[in-house]
């Protein structure tokens, strides 16, 4: 992303400087400087470029085209929800959630070990930018997997990895899709994993793993963990907070249990 | 049993109180979503005169959810307070927003009828109050809660400091404790939403705020804001906590979908009480809540989704928590869609709590999706402010880097404080003095340069 993500200065004096080393720390707007009690000119108005920004992010649609091409080759499927428009899926979640009746119908029932799932959400640069790559990195991570096509979904939730998981005949699905995106971060991809999943099955029984982007989890590490929590699904029969608790603390991800976490969708 | 009210030469039928609620509330996404909203305007002002005419005793006669069905239920139900009740037992909802608003409901009054108000009843009356009756009235109760300081005291404003970080980096964490340490944010909590949610992680994230808060003895509590379970656990294991923090929502159904229930609070809550780290008081309990949470967990049961959220103060309320907050604009623009909504809901949620006795505070918030921006929030802040909201959450320069959405700076809550010339908790306010970074003449904190102040070493120490 652009700079406008982060905190500027409106002059050079001593007190931006004394903060220098601590944003090498955060990318937290610190250190802003203050006039009176109030930000100065230039923050104010770099928090709304970022703003400004992030609006863009959320309504910018998904290249499906590009992401055909980064596959080179290896086969692909796209589908839509029954969100006809962008207004539509913000407000009708429920809508995200299920498949339209066309790409339904488009849907074969094989028997796959796992499909993986690469969803705009609310955010179609991060899908754009780490979903196919998370996609490559894991497929030597799991030797002996009967893996599905990937399937490019548009206008989606999370839980219309569900639909398409069981009109595939598909034993998991890894939901991949593009997180709310933050001031700072408008790339950030949230992976979701469900085993056994069916169309109204809770959140509970998922596991995720968020905030993967250039300054948070890497995808080599996304992918390896995710990979160690798709055996363990395996072995267990199950996700969410049964394969938590079985995990070691590094390697749990987190369920989402809490309020910060119903916005990425479900 | 049904309700009927007749308006512009029509008829309005509603089937049940539940629906009667629902189609009085004001206009909000996720009611449409649910299918619970008002089908026009006028629908919605007949039932308005419909629901004033109701009287308050109905709302224990007739439960939203099934006793059977719901502990929420049952706990609203077992421990409703009838000689709290009495003096307004004979009033309608109507009657009692006059009588709200009346001098004679003074704090004193508001402080002896609060166990006696059920969710339901606080949730109705708001329903026929504007934004200023919303406001005027809880700028009367006040609810006084403290662990090493004390919050809600008249006059006073305070604030959790939130310094989270997309790595849970102790460092970057420190860096953003120190930035609102030095604009005197954090007298309600210092409170970390932790990116990994696990019990190592929230060891070490506890063990560096406690070692932070004793290197400066800061009279203010720390939190890592994990789920209660594994809370209990790193109670087990011997660390730092202060609070406990969770998530609650306003159904069994819907607190099944965060993974607890009223055993499981209980358990902690006994838990962190024995620990006896409070110096001023022991409320140990922190929790959060928000429209939409029940309805997102398809746990509603058919209610509209600010009567639902009050029953979640019903069960903060049991606990005797130090800090609840609404997250007001969080959830999404499915369950409140624009600034008017948000708005609306935040001051509906303080002012029902506040009725409850719950020591409400605000994050006034918003997502990037929602049409909503930074304008509203000062306008919220401003309004919550004057309504004597207990605490607002900030965070550096309003942008959450883990969370990715926008809260208030700093900056906001310092700027509301001289508005209103409120303070912090006045035992924070006298270490803040104390560390040469307030002046409580002025009530203004100083513009200190990095170099000026001791409390730098809080990164290093990290």
């Amino acid at each position: 992303m652009t700079e406008y993500g982060k905190p500027q200065k409106t002059q050079p004096g001593a007190a931006a400087d004394a903060w220098q080393p601590l944003r090498s720390l955060t990318r937290a707007r610190i250190g802003l400087g203050r006039s009176g009690n109030a930000q100065r000119t230039m923050d104010v108005l770099a928090f709304q470029a970022a703003h400004a920004q992030a609006r863009d992010a959320v309504h910018a649609p998904l290249n499906v085209q590009a992401m055909e091409q980064q596959l080179r080759g290896a086969p692909c499927l796209h589908v839509q929800s029954r969100a006809t428009d962008r207004a539509t899926y913000l407000r009708r979640p429920d809508l995200g959630r299920r498949l339209s009746e066309n790409s339904l119908h488009m849907l074969r029932k094989e028997a796959w070990d796992v499909v993986f799932v690469a969803a705009d959400g609310l955010s179609s640069i991060a899908t754009q930018t780490n979903a196919i790559p998370v996609f490559q990195a894991i497929q030597p991570l799991l030797q002996g997997w009967r893996i599905a096509p990937l399937v490019i979904a548009t206008q989606s939730r999370v839980a219309l990895g569900d639909e398409i998981a069981q009109a595939m005949g598909a034993s998991m699905v890894v939901m991949m899709i593009g997180e709310r995106p933050g001031l700072s971060v408008a790339d950030s991809l949230g992976i979701y994993l469900t085993y056994a999943p069916y169309v109204g099955c809770p959140d509970s029984s998922r596991n995720c793993l968020s905030n993967i982007h250039a300054h948070g989890m890497t995808i080599p590490a996304g992918a390896s963990k995710l990979a160690w929590l798709m055996q363990e699904a395996r072995r267990l029969g199950l996700t969410g907070v049964g394969l938590k608790d079985a995990a070691p603390d590094q390697l749990a991800g987190s369920n989402t249990l809490s309020l910060h976490d119903k916005d990425t969708d479900a | 049993m049904g309700y009927r009210h007749g308006l512009g030469g029509e008829t309005y039928h509603f089937s049940d109180l539940k629906s009667l609620l629902a189609i009085a509330s004001s206009v909000r996404s996720g009611d449409q979503l649910a299918g619970l909203a008002a089908q026009s305007d006028a629908q919605r002002m007949a039932a308005r005169y419909a629901l004033a005419d109701v009287p308050l005793r109905s709302f224990i006669q007739t439960v939203l959810v099934p006793y059977e069905e719901d502990e929420v239920t049952r706990l609203i139900v077992d421990t409703h307070d009838h000689k709290a009740f009495a003096p307004i037992a004979h009033m309608t909802v109507g009657e009692f927003r006059d009588w709200l608003l009346s001098h004679e409901a003074d704090t004193a009054a508001l402080a002896r009828i609060a166990p006696g108000i059920t969710p339901e009843m606080a949730a109705a009356v708001s329903k026929l109050m504007r934004n200023q009756d919303l406001i005027s009235v809880a700028r009367k109760i006040r609810v006084i809660t403290s662990f090493r300081n004390t919050i809600g005291l008249p006059g006073c404003l305070s604030s959790r400091l939130q310094p989270n970080h997309p790595t849970d980096d102790l460092k970057g964490i420190a860096a953003s404790t120190l930035d609102g340490l030095l604009y005197g944010m954090g007298d309600a909590v210092i409170g970390i939403n932790p990116a990994t949610d696990s019990v190592a992680n929230g060891l070490a994230l506890l063990d560096m705020l406690d070692q932070a808060r004793q290197l400066y003895d800061i009279p203010t509590q720390t939190c890592v804001l994990t789920h209660v379970t594994n809370t209990l656990e790193i109670m087990n294991r011997g660390g730092a906590v202060d609070l406990v923090f969770q998530s609650v929502a306003g159904t069994q159904k819907a607190n099944e979908g965060f993974g607890v229930n009223l055993a499981i609070l209980q358990e902690a809550y006994d838990a962190a009480l024995a620990l006896g780290r409070g110096t001023v008081g022991q409320n140990v309990m922190y929790f959060e809540t928000g429209q939409g949470a029940a309805l997102s967990a398809g746990a509603h049961h058919g209610i509209d989704q600010q009567t639902v959220e009050a029953r979640a103060y019903a069960v903060a309320r049991a606990f005797d928590p130090l800090l609840v907050n609404t997250v007001v604009g969080f959830i999404g623009p499915e369950y409140l869609y624009d600034g008017k909504q948000v708005i609306r809901a935040g001051l509906e949620d303080h002012f029902c709590a506040k009725l409850m006795g719950v020591p409400m505070g605000c994050d006034a918030c918003y997502t990037n999706h929602a049409e909503v921006d930074q304008d509203d929030m000062d306008n919220l802040m401003t309004l919550l402010g004057v309504a004597g909201i207990t605490f607002l959450i900030g965070v550096p320069g309003a942008d959450d880097i883990m969370l990715n959405y926008q809260s208030l700076s700093f900056h906001d809550i310092l700027t509301l404080r001289n508005m209103l010339g409120a303070r912090p908790a006045p035992e924070f306010a006298a270490w803040l003095e104390r560390m040469g970074l307030y002046d409580s003449l002025s009530n203004h904190m100083r513009p200190l340069e990095l170099g000026q102040t001791q409390l730098a070493r809080l990164v290093g120490a990290a």
